[in-house]
């Protein structure tokens, strides 16, 4: 008895370790996908969050107010400028909208099937796990939101984590650069794959690339679409370093796109859909839409000029016969009323007979008519 | 900056009030949690280590100290994802360790608390690292510099903050 009351606190010690150690080997075994969260950590989260999240609006409301109200300095310079990027990028949608389309085109002959973020949910970050070894981060939004575990966590310039644990009104987020973390991952011009790990230090690697490949620095990394959790095709970040490593694969250092270390919002994707490329999207806007939208606009000429064009020119209002005008124009995917654009592949040719029948009548641009095509415009119907 | 050896009548024991027991701790932990997101440099420090030094050295009584210590580390754990466990066992040993301290040394000067600070952090540091990588099979960045620099960086903010539990510390 004298004894213990000696020893009380190193028995206590003991005690207490053991208890610990215990409860670590239990979780370690127990740990799967499936567990609940445990109600220490619902009290943690609960306890430390609402604070973060006042603070957080207190921030962004402060933030919101001066640069609303007060901090106007610069701004028509920057309306300018950001005027001058649409314009460059609505030049640049035209080419790649033309790109997609035929992407659209060999997707549905091959039958692919294409994932689409369709729904996303912005979230703020409120808070982060406070330990260097758990690169993981809080935001506002959790179950009452409709957030669910596994989902998607991006932002504009790429991809930022998956959501580990949801909570109430909270929801962990893991990082792609904390230890644990794994993302399907491919390079974008080398298509070679591979899997994306954070590392202890909290850099990004690209695993599993052998090492007789040569990866060239600054490569874009995609998302590869494996993991089930990212949708194919979104933005990692950067190669910044190649080399061999010890083993048989490439040691490929990866910059992630999305700054890590400055979250402030994200978007949860919410909702992926998958489905088959079609070759004609609907909706879809056609290249040579945009374009017919930007350059100026040639007045449509008086029925009797109309008249008077002759024989293979496409009528500029609808005053043609309904089915010539199906044919005289081309469906949207083909992508041959762009001017330029080339009609001339097997395979395409194929597929616009096919679905001229089907695609509705579409009015014609008349800034952008293509050349008179008499090889469509009289074939039989 | 001398460490001088005390007798147990020399030593003066503090109490905390129930308010400072609870929120010290949970302020600790939560800026731990939301300060690295703004300031990315704070990451460094480890609030709820000093704290946890802080409470252990003040009260001087081991069973108080492990205590503390455990649930400070169970609070930290559980804002992770790893298992909880990893920093509640740290800080446990760092707690009865600082407060079985406290009763031999004389830690009421600052420069015995910036030594003190050092080695507990170093002590945290093994403890945690060792645990991580045995039961979880963690892999750690261990750099001897980020570590010393860490330490020291550590220790100075130690001071500052024991200065500010003076405040909050009462004489049983």
């Amino acid at each position: 008895m004298d004894v213990l009351g000696r020893y009380r606190n190193l028995i206590v010690l003991v005690g207490v370790l053991f208890a610990q150690i215990l409860g670590l080997a239990v979780q370690v075994r127990r740990t799967t996908d499936a567990e609940p969260t445990r109600l220490i950590r619902i009290w943690a989260v609960d306890a430390i969050t609402p604070p973060e999240k006042v603070l957080v609006w207190v921030e962004t409301s402060t933030s919101s107010v001066w640069h609303n109200y007060f901090y106007l300095r610069g701004v028509r310079a920057e309306n300018r400028d950001l005027k001058q990027q649409i314009e460059r990028m609505s030049l640049e949608q035209v080419r790649m909208s033309q790109d997609a389309d035929q992407a659209r085109r060999l997707q549905a002959l091959l039958a692919f099937k294409e994932q689409f973020i369709s729904q996303t949910m912005a979230a703020q970050v409120i808070g982060s796990s406070g330990s260097e070894l758990s690169r993981s981060v809080y935001i506002d939004k959790g179950e009452g939101s409709g957030i669910k575990p596994d989902m998607a966590v991006i932002t504009a310039d790429g991809i930022v984590g998956k959501v580990l644990r949801v909570y109430g009104a909270t929801s962990l987020v893991l990082l792609i650069n904390d230890q644990t973390s794994g993302v399907g991952a491919l390079l974008d011009k080398t298509r070679l794959q591979g899997i994306l790990r954070g590392t202890p230090a909290g850099e990004v690697v690209l695993e599993k690339v052998m090492s007789d490949e040569t990866v060239p620095v600054g490569e874009m990394v995609l998302t590869s679409g494996g993991d089930g959790i990212f949708p194919k095709g979104l933005l990692v970040g950067r190669v910044t370093k190649a080399a061999p490593g010890s083993d048989l694969f490439l040691n490929i250092r990866v910059r992630p796109a999305a700054d890590l270390s400055k979250l402030e919002e994200v978007l949860v994707v919410t909702k992926i859909d998958e489905r088959q490329a079609e070759p004609d999207q609907t909706g879809a806007t056609r290249a040579v839409d945009i374009l017919a939208e930007r350059l100026p606009g040639v007045p449509a000429k008086p029925p009797d000029a109309a008249k008077a064009g002759g024989e293979g020119t496409a009528p500029a209002t609808g005053t043609g016969s309904e089915s010539k005008r199906k044919a005289a124009v081309p469906p949207a995917s083909a992508g041959s009323a762009a001017p330029g654009a080339r009609t001339t592949s097997a395979p395409k040719a194929t597929a616009t007979a096919g679905d001229a029948t089907k695609v509705p009548p579409q009015p014609v641009k008349a800034a952008v008519e293509p050349k008179p095509q008499p090889d469509v415009e009289d074939s039989p119907h | 900056m001398a460490i001088t050896y005390t007798s147990g009548e020399q030593v003066e024991v503090y109490r905390f009030s129930l308010p400072a027991t609870v929120l010290i701790p949970l302020t600790a932990v939560f800026l731990q949690a939301w300060l690295p997101l703004r300031f990315h440099f704070f990451s460094v420090f480890d609030l709820p280590l000093l704290v946890t030094i802080g409470f252990a050295t003040a009260r001087r009584s081991p069973l108080t100290g492990l205590l503390t210590g455990s649930f400070i580390g169970i609070l930290q754990d559980a804002l992770t994802h790893h298992p909880i466990g990893l920093y509640g066992i740290s800080l446990t040993v760092v707690g009865f360790g600082a407060s079985s301290l406290g009763i031999k040394l004389d830690v009421e000067n600052a420069g015995a608390r910036f030594l003190l600070t050092i080695f507990f952090y170093v002590v945290h540091e093994i403890v945690y690292f060792t645990i991580a990588r045995g039961l979880i099979g963690l892999r750690m960045a261990s750099s001897w510099p980020h570590e010393v620099w860490s330490g020291v960086a550590n220790a100075m903010l130690g001071v500052l903050i024991f200065m500010l539990l003076d405040r909050v510390k009462q004489r049983t």
